[in-house]
């Protein structure tokens, strides 16, 4: 079936199989790689993205469920060569270690700061505790989080 | 003068950050195909027949792969890191569920998992086995009927410290305590599966694969061992690798499979597991059914331990650990006190589930041991009526104490155990918690206190004691200085999120005085660096760490040379201070490593027999282990109606000696105290009596979240190695290591009201409310 799905603001028609997850269709299809598949059952969220502003975990949504609309993905946080304050906050805190949980942390952060730019820490965990990290063991990534409510402006 | 120690942002993240690391799944290839495994839903069953006509008749499929078709390759069986053999695709029966069958390579990944379904394998199932308290019964179901002339599921018995001395210290000692637990069978589950990109090409005959490896040399040479394919001929990349926690260190049948499949086809050959295949065929952790044992005075000396193990190591021994140490380095159970005697006596059997047991950040099983030790302290602690911290406080080694030699023959470097401890203990304020707990308690509410303290020993080998597969636990290291004076290093140990190519760098910077942003690492790819046996048992610092210390030496004294020649002076009269050599007695006379490097390049006259150039290499084999060590505390309530537990508070000290980059140890750290609480009360794999694996997802096999967990609280103290040359030891295991006997000491501490002395791991809602059923409450049974 054909899909045509806007991601980072440009769109992509694909001829695809109906059952393609979302996940697949941006690594595999559009070669964006930077959201990764890591439990298929929508537990981990290695593979958050935004569709139409909100995060989904892309492993459980189908590449048809996006047709006509907007995706962003970690690709698309840096802008203009400026980071965004949350990419930098993740530098600069320790808020990752194998960088493979990170870009879903990083989008569901970013969507959770354009909505409360001075989050309280419970915040923080509680909208980050639909995803998994084996590494950090949390406490840096919500550190990260702080600092990028703290240099909303400055980051680059 | 540029300093090479201390807080540095990491440079591995402006990749990871943007989204453009570079995992396995990320690898494409032109022409790639993409392989599928068909498990096995039988536990134990004997293959009859697999028929893949139909499968290899679906349009998008290049090559079905069967037990035969390796068979005739002499590839149907490898060797596992334990010396045992494990099925790479089973051809006589399947004896785990999930059991690798067959291999399926097709076009893209959703058709060869189609054609999956397309292959028919008749089974005759067989009675399994799958508690190992039941596998050394008479007429339990034989594992391993493939061994000629094995008739049960005995793999070994192991044995470590003296029985008889032991035995006799328990026959007069005051005071003697029991207690059997069970360290669970729980799964490091990185969150980037295992996998492989398989690329052999017919023409030049190379194989490159770009692999979720830990040990990337270790795994060419297996290759070519078991392959048959010149080891020359053998490129294994591991590029950036997301979390491996110990699954990442054997060869799975997947990784042969997709070799094979790249041969059969002339294409690269993709495989990735999913993640109940991850969870339900790799390499697991733990699964040991333990007997601690203490001996000890009335007023709390201890006196000695005794231990009795059944380890339960799955359908094949795939245990990963130093050839000689069956049970990896449990022998450490002695833990951190002064005892007169210890034995422990390990005995493990097959069982009809996955193969693996030596993972999850567990420094060859010390984590058992500490888990052990530990609880056992509390044990004592609950008999006696003592204050566990003050028990602890009574009988830890002292700081003249070491070297020490322990019960079982470990020496443990150097350690200050009473300070660490006191550290802890004034950063939780916990005279003030114990007081605050008995208010509590009078109010009926379950508040708990957990200590534990830990030694760990890591950082295999030497090669002479350590070896895998005959292969010596040493790790070489090449440092080239370039003439402008930047420098690139190429270390065999390869990172999974450890922050390699920045605490390399510095350790560099730390010993030349250039900037850690000139020291270019490069590791994960066996063609562009020296043999080393890899990344794991906290192994990087304290062997390759060393490496790159000593190796940065000897260009330094390369440099000297070159020093004295452009200064005119003898190199003996030269000093060096971060960054250059200058003349004795005349500072302003001198030259950075920087001008050196660009005159040991000119045509600077040399003396004779200096070659010029700075660049040097060595292998550095460890004359010992590092014994990193810390004291925990864990503060948690207990909700008495569902049997919740919440970790308010996790007080860690850790001392690795010589911190090369605190926040990065720091990270380490917080990463093993969640482990901790996922082990202590969420993370198991769990089997029904006909073994089949309950636990295969993670709806099932929960790993804690950024709710579960509490802000943690670090501290440090400084016990530097003696025997490193940066007096650095390992650190990327003790937090797993140590935390969750912190936490079970704390649940129990916050039930002691209803006299309950253990139960063991995981403290689910429902363990701990089945725990306290039937148990009056009762203010009386607090410590006084």
């Amino acid at each position: 079936m054909r899909v045509a799905v806007t991601v980072n603001g440009t769109e992509y028609a694909r001829d695809v199989e109906p059952r393609l997850l979302l996940i697949h269709f941006l690594r595999d299809e559009l070669g964006l790689t930077g959201s990764h598949w890591g439990c298929d059952t929508s537990n981990c969220g290695s593979c958050v993205v935004w569709l139409d502003q909100r995060p989904v975990k892309a492993c459980t949504v189908l590449a048809a469920m996006a047709d006509g609309r907007s995706v962003r993905t970690v690709e698309d946080l840096e802008r203009d060569g400026r980071l965004d304050p949350v990419q930098q906050g993740f530098i600069e805190c320790h808020g990752l270690q194998c960088g493979f949980c990170t870009p879903g942390m990083m989008m569901t952060a970013r969507w959770l700061l354009d909505r409360n730019p001075d989050p309280a820490e419970a915040e923080i965990r509680e909208v980050l505790s639909g995803q998994v990290c084996r590494c950090t063991g949390y406490e840096n990534i919500v550190r990260s989080v702080r600092w990028a409510a703290e240099h909303a402006k400055d980051a680059g | 003068m540029t300093t090479g120690f201390g807080r540095m942002l990491r440079k591995e993240d402006q990749r990871f950050v943007r989204g453009q690391g570079t995992y396995v799944d990320d690898v494409h290839l032109r022409g790639m195909l993409h392989g599928a495994v068909l498990r096995s839903p039988h536990p134990h069953a004997r293959i009859l027949s697999v028929d893949t006509v139909a499968a290899e008749a679906h349009p998008k499929v290049k090559a079905v792969i069967t037990g035969e078709t390796l068979n005739e390759r002499d590839l149907a069986w490898m060797p596992t890191l334990a010396g045992d053999t494990q099925a790479v695709l089973a051809t006589d029966k399947v004896r785990f569920q999930g059991q690798e069958v067959a291999f399926v390579v097709a076009e893209d990944h959703y058709s060869a998992r189609d054609a999956l379904e397309l292959i028919d394998v008749e089974y005759e199932p067989l009675p399994a086995v799958a508690d190992a308290r039941r596998a050394l019964d008479d007429g339990a179901p034989l594992v391993r009927d493939d061994h000629p002339g094995r008739t049960g599921n005995h793999i070994f018995d192991w044995e470590s410290g003296d029985a008889e001395r032991t035995d006799r210290v328990f026959r007069d000692a005051e005071v003697t305590v029991s207690q059997d637990m069970l360290y669970p069978r729980v799964h490091p589950a990185p969150l980037e599966t295992c996998g492989i990109v398989a690329d052999f090409n017919r023409v030049s005959g190379k194989l490159t694969v770009w692999a979720t490896s830990q040990a990337p040399h270790a795994h060419r040479t297996l290759y070519a061992m078991v392959a048959g394919l010149p080891e020359h001929k053998i490129r294994v990349i591991s590029p950036d690798i997301g979390g491996g926690f110990g699954n990442k260190v054997p060869i799975y049948p997947g990784y042969l499979c997709a070799i094979v499949g790249s041969m059969i086809t002339g294409r690269p050959v993709k495989w990735m597991e999913d993640r109940s295949e991850n969870l339900m065929s790799t390499c697991f952790a733990r699964d040991f059914h333990m007997r601690g044992e203490l001996a000890a005075s009335r007023d709390g000396k201890i006196r000695a331990v005794r231990v009795t193990v059944l380890a339960d190591h799955g359908a094949f021994n795939g245990a990963a650990q130093p050839t000689k140490y069956p049970a990896g380095f449990f022998g450490v159970f002695t833990g951190s006190y002064d005892l007169e005697a210890a034995h422990c006596q390990v005995t493990a059997v097959y069982t009809n589930k996955a193969p693996g047991g030596v993972a999850y950040s567990c420094s060859f099983r010390i984590t058992e041991a500490v888990y052990l030790v530990e609880r056992m302290v509390d044990v004592l602690a609950f008999e006696l009526g003592l204050d566990p911290a003050e028990l602890r406080m009574r009988n830890l080694l002292r700081p003249g104490q070491f070297p020490y030699t322990c019960q079982t023959g470990w020496v443990y470097d150097s350690g200050d155990y009473p300070r660490a401890l006191r550290l802890a203990m004034d950063m939780a304020g916990y005279e003030d918690l114990r007081k605050e707990q008995e208010a509590e308690r009078a109010r009926g509410h379950l508040m708990g206190i957990g200590v534990s303290f830990f030694t760990e020993a890591v950082g295999a080998g030497p090669r002479k004691h350590m070896d895998i597969l005959g292969l010596g636990m040493a790790d070489g290291v090449e440092l080239r200085i370039h003439p402008t004076g930047t420098a690139v290093l190429r270390i065999s140990v390869q990172t999974q999120g450890q922050g390699h190519e920045t605490t390399f760098a510095q350790i560099v910077a730390e010993e030349l005085g250039i900037p850690p942003g000139d020291v270019e690492v490069v590791h994960g790819d066996t063609d562009q660096t020296p043999f080393g046996m890899g990344t794991y048992g906290s192994r990087s610092t304290p062997v390759s760490g060393a490496a790159t210390a000593v190796v940065a030496r000897k260009v330094r004294e390369r440099a000297r040379i070159v020093a004295a020649a452009m200064l005119e002076v003898d190199p003996a009269d030269l000093e060096w201070e971060r960054g250059r050599w200058f003349v004795r007695g005349d500072p302003d006379s001198g030259r950075t490593i920087t001008e050196i490097a660009l005159a040991a390049h000119s045509n600077l006259e040399l003396p004779d027999g200096v070659e010029g150039h700075l660049d040097a290499s060595c292998v550095y084999n460890p004359p010992n282990l590092t014994y990193p060590f810390g004291a925990y505390i864990c503060v948690v309530d207990v909700d008495p109606g569902t049997g919740k537990v919440d970790v308010r508070r996790f007080i860690a000290v850790d001392d690795c000696g010589v911190r090369i980059n605190p926040m990065i140890v720091e990270g380490q750290v917080h990463g093993g105290l969640a482990d901790g609480i996922g082990m202590a009360l969420m993370e198991s794999i769990v089997f029904d009596a006909d073994g089949n694996c309950l636990g295969g997802s993670f709806m099932d096999y929960l790993l804690p979240t950024s709710l579960e967990c509490p802000s943690w609280e670090l501290g440090a103290t400084v016990t530097p190695s003696p025997h490193h040359p940066i007096g650095a030891k390992g650190v990327g295991e003790s937090a797993t290591v140590g935390s969750p006997p912190a936490v079970v000491n704390a649940v129990i501490d916050a039930l002691r009201p209803y006299g309950v002395r253990h139960a063991d791991m995981p403290l689910t809602p429902a363990q701990v409310w089945r725990a306290i059923q039937g148990r009056p409450f009762r203010t009386d049974l607090a410590i006084t």
